[in-house]
């Protein structure tokens, strides 16, 4: 078996596996070893095209490729080795196993791992849609990977359920290459994406959105012929009297992303039944200490920026693990009070710093206040107009002696 | 003419009111910050986008590089420049910033690569 040596090994090539490099990389660790199944780095930013990224991170907007391209070019500088095309089949404490076609399989030993995996997108047999089982169904990602990455167009009549940013993305990359999209989907009362992509994908090219309806049935045979949607409820039941015909020759799905952890689970980390990714303290650490997440693994993030920022984090708390300087202590786990869906990180471990806490809400609201409270103690509160469970709120707190965590969202 | 405009400068999507006639605002009510003014004014005078696309590329493992307007260009204008980014006819290698389209119709913008096909 062919065998590799590294200090920091990060399994996936993509925006947190690059920036978790880089950060092990400038916090001191020697080796750094990037581990990726596919040809070239960059993972989804290679199929997203559209701009929109980095205006935290870099005050500009930047599309996927130009924001995975600036670190490629750091990475390289700072001499972070890759091993391209190659699957990771298990990862433990200190080892990544993974089959390459030149080498076999290779077995890494890492003094630290950061896990890098990213997310994958829900399908038709994830949510059940009844009907024939006809050509023309794509999961949006799939359908943008066709298009922007294999010249491929995938349909003419377009419906897109779910209003996820890639779905919407989609409609407008349809419409800009000649697609009629004839409309956008969504089970909720509320739009699941940003505000900017509705504008900017939707209304700026006409497509409707109509929201609380969903796709009760796909008709077809060799090819989707036609999809029928129909208003939902307030138990989001079809109200089938509602139900209409759309003609169309392709549906896309965008109804969310699940990290994908199947690594994760067969090493026995801890999985946080709600983001279902791995649970990690604020250096990013699982529950094997020598084993450190970030990115999409973790939590679904909607900006890559907080991805870069995060695994930032991974890769210097890596770095300082590999080095022997990173000493496990007892951590308070962060609760989640009224209106909030998660925290990410978990658990916190007292010290003189201060940590970012993202969270979602569990549903809209107006005029709120946020707060952070250790029992009757307030260390964060800020006013908020309005939250929306689409988009990432962040409240950063000194954690120096605290006992417990809690956040929360209230009426203001 | 009026307008209903939903900002986006950020998450509070405020929506904007504008009502003129070419080019000149008479009213604008809605807005809760001065950057969200000046959205909507442009907005309402002179829409602009960033367009992104693909181009063909020949004698490369990729078929296709990304492409971009280096800044923004007028909204009705978007189908206009997809149709000269469809007539691209392109070689590797092709660079990340290299210029494809100098002034795309008459926009002032170049169209330029934003992936690196080597």
């Amino acid at each position: 078996m062919y065998k590799i040596e590294c200090d920091v090994c990060v399994v996936g090539g993509g925006p947190a596996g690059l920036a978790a490099a880089v950060s092990a990389k400038q916090n001191g660790a020697e080796n750094v070893l990037i581990v990726e199944r596919d040809e070239a780095l960059g993972g989804i930013l290679q199929q997203c095209i559209h701009p929109g990224f980095g205006l935290k991170l870099f005050n500009e907007e930047l599309t996927g490729p130009e924001y995975y391209g600036r670190f490629v070019i750091v990475a390289k500088e700072l001499g972070v080795n890759t091993l391209l095309n190659s699957m990771v089949l298990e990862v433990g404490a200190k080892t990544v196993t993974c089959i390459n076609s030149e080498y076999g399989v290779c077995e890494i030993t890492a003094k630290a791992i950061i896990l890098a995996m990213g997310c994958r997108e829900r399908t038709r047999a994830n949510i059940m849609i009844p009907g024939t089982r006809p050509a023309g169904v794509y999961t949006a990602g799939t359908a943008q990977r066709l298009i922007n990455r294999q010249n491929e167009m995938v349909g003419k009549k377009v419906v897109i359920l779910g209003s996820g940013d890639i779905g919407m993305i989609m409609a407008r990359r349809m419409t800009l290459e000649g697609a009629k999209v004839e409309a956008v989907v969504e089970i909720m009362d509320f739009l699941a994406g940003l505000t900017r992509n509705r504008v900017q994908c939707l209304d700026d090219f006409g497509i409707p959105l109509l929201l609380s309806h969903t796709v009760v049935n796909i008709k077809g045979n060799d090819r989707v012929e036609s999809v029928v949607i129909a208003e939902v409820d307030e138990n989001k039941k079809p109200i089938m009297s509602t139900a209409r015909e759309i003609e169309c020759d392709t549906l896309l799905l965008s109804v969310g992303l699940i990290p994908e952890n199947e690594l994760t689970n067969n090493a026995g980390i801890e999985i946080n039944p709600v983001t279902k990714g791995p649970k990690v303290n604020q250096y990013m650490q699982t529950s094997i200490e020598s084993v450190f997440a970030c990115g999409n693994v973790v939590h679904v993030n909607d900006l890559v920026d907080n991805v870069s920022a995060e695994s930032k984090k991974a890769g210097a708390a890596a770095a300082l693990y590999a080095a022997g300087k990173l000493k496990k202590k007892a951590a308070v786990t962060v609760e989640t009070g009224e209106n909030v869906r998660y925290v990410c990180p978990q658990a916190v471990i007292p010290a003189d710093e201060k940590v970012d806490l993202y969270f979602r809400v569990m549903k809209p609201q107006k005029g709120v206040v946020i707060t952070v409270t250790d029992g009757e103690n307030v260390l964060f509160s800020r006013k908020a107009i309005k939250v929306n469970p689409g988009e990432m709120e962040k409240a950063t707190v000194s954690v120096k002696n605290i006992s417990s965590l809690k956040v929360s969202v209230k009426e203001a | 003419m009026t307008k209903e405009i939903i900002c986006t400068v950020c998450p509070t999507g405020c929506t904007i009111h504008v009502e003129g006639e070419n080019g000149t605002i008479t009213k604008i009510e809605g807005f809760s910050c001065p950057r969200g003014k000046l959205y909507a004014e442009n907005e309402f005078i002179s829409p602009v986008r960033i367009l992104t696309s693909t181009a063909k590329v020949k004698n490369a493992k990729s078929l296709l590089v990304a492409v971009r307007s280096r800044t923004p260009v007028p909204k009705d204008k978007l189908f206009d420049c997809m149709d000269e980014i469809r007539k691209l006819d392109l070689t590797a290698p092709v660079k990340r910033g290299d210029v494809l389209i100098k002034d795309v119709c008459g926009t002032g913008v170049d169209i330029i690569a934003t992936g690196e096909v080597l």
